[in-house]
């Protein structure tokens, strides 16, 4: 059992699902704080508006950033030549990506400590960036990752990126980040319908119906787009061995339109994923508009979830393709880290993943109710 | 051959970005502790001067916090953006300690201190304490997997070159846990938090003193912020960085460029307290000896001789020939992966390889390299002496200035009488000295670490990634004055918050006529 458990094989497809799930986590809790970044100036227009909606993710912004940060320790520990690849290929984007998220938790930060409604206008841009632009760049990065990035490498396994930021900007990649945005948006009107109290909740929940109903749309149109072929589509033609060391070099893979539907038609079962990130989203449009709070931010989460599924399930086992160079491509077979230091990250996430998570839950539970205008006011200096 | 001038970005990037991140973590190590410490005889003694004054250095520690916080996003990324092949070569034995340290310390640091801000009416007094208590432990267990990163960078054990996927990787997990450089690093770093930490409060409780506002916050502080401040400077000396020193090459050989020892001594040598070194003649100039001393601290024996520049240089030289071997070797086993004989000699030449990637330096086949390049390669692993030299005195100096005056602050506060003006002058005016030991002593590890990213095992020149170099020119730009700005506004903001001083305050100065001052005074 110990040794299935921990055979290569095993820990490849342990941390191509714990990939997924770090990225959902990330979405799913620091997804709707960006979210309420990118609602701010639409859902709260006075000065204790938006002390409303920033209070209502004033005490979770923190824990909740981790997530990113933590994927982005994990890609390193487990898929390193994706983190290098990633990281340094898409790299004018991540430096505006960076900027962004160093905005963020300053804003949050500094916004109150002046009442001067210049200075507090300037930090709600910020937050504003921070929410919008590492949504829409994320949702890009994920649709250049569809259509496959120029790149190889060397015979020293030094990674070579042969594309640049305008590369990455084309139409379907920008339709790709167009989706991103209107989903974070979804889970961020979401908490802010279930969180903010008053005026803030109901025009939350106004913006959500049409974020959640675009969102349903867009995907649906996104599934079009990889049906036609034009969203890429790369498969693995040599035999797979799923033990073998991690080295990109020693494979076939070519380009292939039908590819990202090949999982699906093996499986039929795996429609449920694409199935749910449609109707997720159909369910939290419902839900903004019956009011029922808690089951319309359920439904955006599991809507997140489903949908950033979709994309794992479409591409595996590739998790970034080559265009140039199809047979560099990184899959989960040959890209991963070596056998013993999956085997220690997994004990050591089989650990503490659960405490984490326990005292998240304890936090979000001693923060329960919902944040009003009253409530900031009587919080005083305690609140953004 | 990569582009020199990208590698001198990347470096210049990556140490503006360390260092202004280092800005902000160790008063991030320090306060945590010492709210911690308030909050606790707060809730021992429930008198609520103790709230108050962790509630006001609360805020102080907030303001700071979040730079932190904002800026190590950075340096999770920079590693992937501007030393992708760095990432790759060793990101199987160095990603894991930065996954853990998300995982087990920031996730708990950053998780709690949202509650530190927000909770104070819905927990119990006792409730709110453990959740600053888990707080400050995050922050120090992030400082902790962070080091064992770093520490691994200058003493790479448990981990070996695996010529199938050319890159290191881990074999022993615990050594690269337990690695006796990241210890080190680690007692020492966070014990300069501290200091930091203890200095920022005995400052600004001393400036308060003298302008005679909030006497009560300020006395307390002011008893508190010395003690815990002589300790952990006595730690960060006592516990110093160099008790690692004697473990590698590159590590005796930093000892060596601090001390700017050029020629092996007999055991236990002397301490260079000043001089002028020249890498030019290889000697110094003007020294000034102190016997025994550098014996003790570089071996912590009286009978250990400490290798001098020469002799290390000697020793890379048989390295890079040896290294030479294993790099033919593993080009033999990239044609052949059955060839045998060549995977022997790889086995016996491995530990070297590093070595010969110096000469990539000056030709893309270290094979094909004169016997001038191996002797410029080994002259390359000497650092630059003159700036260790000097760098690592004036941290010690900053280090035992700092030592001083915690000690008269505490001896004076530990009498009855008033304490003398002199005294807060002093702390006001010690403010500066921990940041600027904490950034040379980086400076001392990290520049003393060159030519290698990975100690022994990858030269920095081949680690960067394939970017042009207008790239990176446009993101220094961009972090310049995004940095720039925030620094700006962020002490802007603690001089605000500490003009403005504790909320309670007004009560307490009024109390005590003609003490009272006006809310907003201008800083000295």
């Amino acid at each position: 059992m110990i040794e299935f458990l921990f055979s290569y094989e095993t820990l490849r497809l342990a941390w191509w699902a714990l990939l997924g799930v770090l990225l959902v986590g990330f979405a799913a809790m620091d997804g709707f704080d960006m979210g309420v970044g990118a609602l701010l100036p639409f859902v709260a227009k006075t000065d204790i508006e938006r002390r409303v909606a920033i209070n209502t993710v004033g005490p979770v912004w923190e824990g909740n950033q981790v997530w990113f940060i933590l994927g982005g320790g994990a890609i390193f520990a487990a898929w390193p030549a994706l983190y290098a690849l990633s990281f340094s290929g898409f790299y004018l984007a991540m430096f505006l990506v960076l900027a962004a998220l160093i905005l963020r938790p300053v804003g949050f930060k500094y916004r109150s400590k002046k009442p001067d409604p210049a200075w507090r206008a300037r930090w709600d841009w910020a937050l504003f960036i921070g929410g919008a632009v590492p949504a829409l760049i994320f949702g890009v990065a994920i649709g250049n990752t569809l259509q496959g990035v120029p790149f190889h490498f060397t015979p020293d396994l030094r990674p070579i990126y042969e594309g640049n930021l305008f590369g990455l900007l084309n139409p379907l990649a920008l339709f790709c980040g167009l989706v991103s945005l209107v989903m974070i948006v979804m889970h961020g009107a979401a908490w802010l319908a279930f969180k903010a109290d008053g005026i803030v909740s109901l025009r939350a929940k106004a913006f959500g119906f049409w974020a959640a109903l675009l969102t349903a749309i867009l995907f649906a149109l996104g599934g079009v787009l990889v049906w036609s072929g034009l969203l890429g589509g790369y498969s693995v033609t040599s035999a797979i061995v799923w033990d073998g060391p991690s080295n990109p070099l020693g494979k076939t893979v070519v380009a292939d339109g039908a590819a990202w539907l090949a999982n699906f038609r093996a499986h039929p079962l795996l429609w449920a994923v694409p199935g749910l990130g449609v109707a997720a989203p159909l369910l939290a449009a419902i839900g903004f508009k019956a009011g029922s709070e808690g089951l319309t931010f359920l439904a955006s989460k599991l809507a997140v979830a489903a949908i950033i599924a979709t994309v794992g399930v479409a591409m595996f086992p590739i998790l970034l393709p080559s265009s140039s160079n199809p047979a560099h491509s990184l899959t989960v077979f040959d890209a991963s880290s070596s056998r013993a230091t999956l085997r220690n990250m997994l004990v050591v996430t089989a650990i503490f993943m659960p405490v984490v998570l326990a005292y998240t839950a304890w936090v979000y539970r001693v923060l329960w109710g919902k944040v009003s205008e009253r409530s900031v006011e009587e919080a005083g200096h305690s609140a953004y | 051959m990569v582009d020199p001038l990208l590698v001198e970005l990347s470096r210049l990037q990556f140490a503006l970005t360390a260092l202004y991140h280092f800005l902000f973590v160790p008063l991030t190590l320090g306060l945590s502790i010492l709210i911690a410490m308030m909050e606790t005889v707060y809730v021992m003694t429930r008198r609520p001067i103790w709230r108050d004054m962790t509630k006001f250095w609360g805020v102080l520690f907030g303001i700071n916090f979040v730079l932190g916080v904002a800026t190590g996003i950075t340096m999770e990324f920079q590693f992937g953006m501007n030393w992708a092949y760095y990432s790759h070569y060793v990101g199987d034995v160095f990603g894991a300690p930065l996954a853990i340290e998300g995982l087990m310390a920031f996730f708990l640091e950053a998780t709690f201190v949202g509650l530190f801000f927000f909770g104070w009416d819905r927990l119990s007094p006792r409730a709110h304490l453990i959740v600053t208590w888990l707080m400050a432990l995050g922050t120090n267990l992030s400082a902790l997997w962070i080091l064992v990163a770093n520490g691994w960078m200058q003493n790479p054990v448990g981990a070996a070159f695996n010529p199938e996927t050319m890159r290191m990787e881990v074999t022993d997990f615990m050594a690269v846990i337990f690695n006796p450089v990241a210890q080190a690093k680690f007692v020492h770093t966070v014990s300069a938090g501290y200091v930091c930490g203890a200095t920022f409060m005995l400052g600004v409780s001393g400036w308060y003193l003298l302008r005679g506002r909030h006497i009560e916050l300020a006395k307390r502080s002011f008893v508190i912020a010395s003690a815990f401040g002589l300790a952990s400077a006595l730690s960060v000396v006592v516990l110093g960085d160099e008790s690692g020193y004697a473990l590698t090459d590159n590590q005796k050989m930093k000892l060596a460029a601090i001390e700017a020892m050029w020629k092996t001594e007999p055991a236990p040598a002397a301490f260079t307290a000043i001089g002028i070194p020249s890498l030019k003649d290889r000697e110094t100039h003007f020294a000034i000896h102190i016997p025994w001393v550098m014996g003790l601290i570089g071996t912590r024996s009286i009978d250990t001789p400490i290798p001098g520049i020469e002799e290390l240089v000697a020793k890379a030289e048989q390295r890079i020939r040896s290294g030479v071997l294993a790099y033919d070797a593993l080009e033999k086993i990239k044609a052949n992966r059955n060839d045998g004989v060549a995977r022997a000699a790889f086995a016996e030449h491995s530990a070297d390889m590093g070595y010969a990637l110096l000469l990539k330096q000056y030709l893309p086949d270290p094979r094909q390299a004169s016997e001038q390049q191996i002797k410029d390669a080994a002259w390359s692993t000497v650092p630059g002496v003159p700036w260790l030299f000097f760098g690592f005195r004036l941290m010690v100096l900053c280090g035992f200035v700092l030592i001083v005056v915690f000690a008269l602050s505490l001896w004076h506060t530990a009498r009855e009488q008033e304490a003398p003006r002199w005294l807060f002058r002093m702390a006001l005016l010690a403010l500066p000295l921990p940041w600027l030991a904490i950034e040379i002593g980086w400076f001392v590890a990290e520049f003393g670490r060159q030519p290698w990213i990975i100690e022994g095992v990858l030269p920095t020149f081949l680690a960067t990634s394939e970017l042009g170099a207008w790239n990176l020119m446009l993101t220094i730009a961009g972090f310049t004055l995004l940095y720039g700005t925030l620094a700006v506004i962020e002490v802007r903001l603690l001089l605000a918050a500490i003009r403005k001083g504790p909320e309670i305050a007004a009560v307490i100065d009024a109390a005590a006529p003609g003490r009272s001052q006006p809310a907003l005074q201008p800083a000295e």
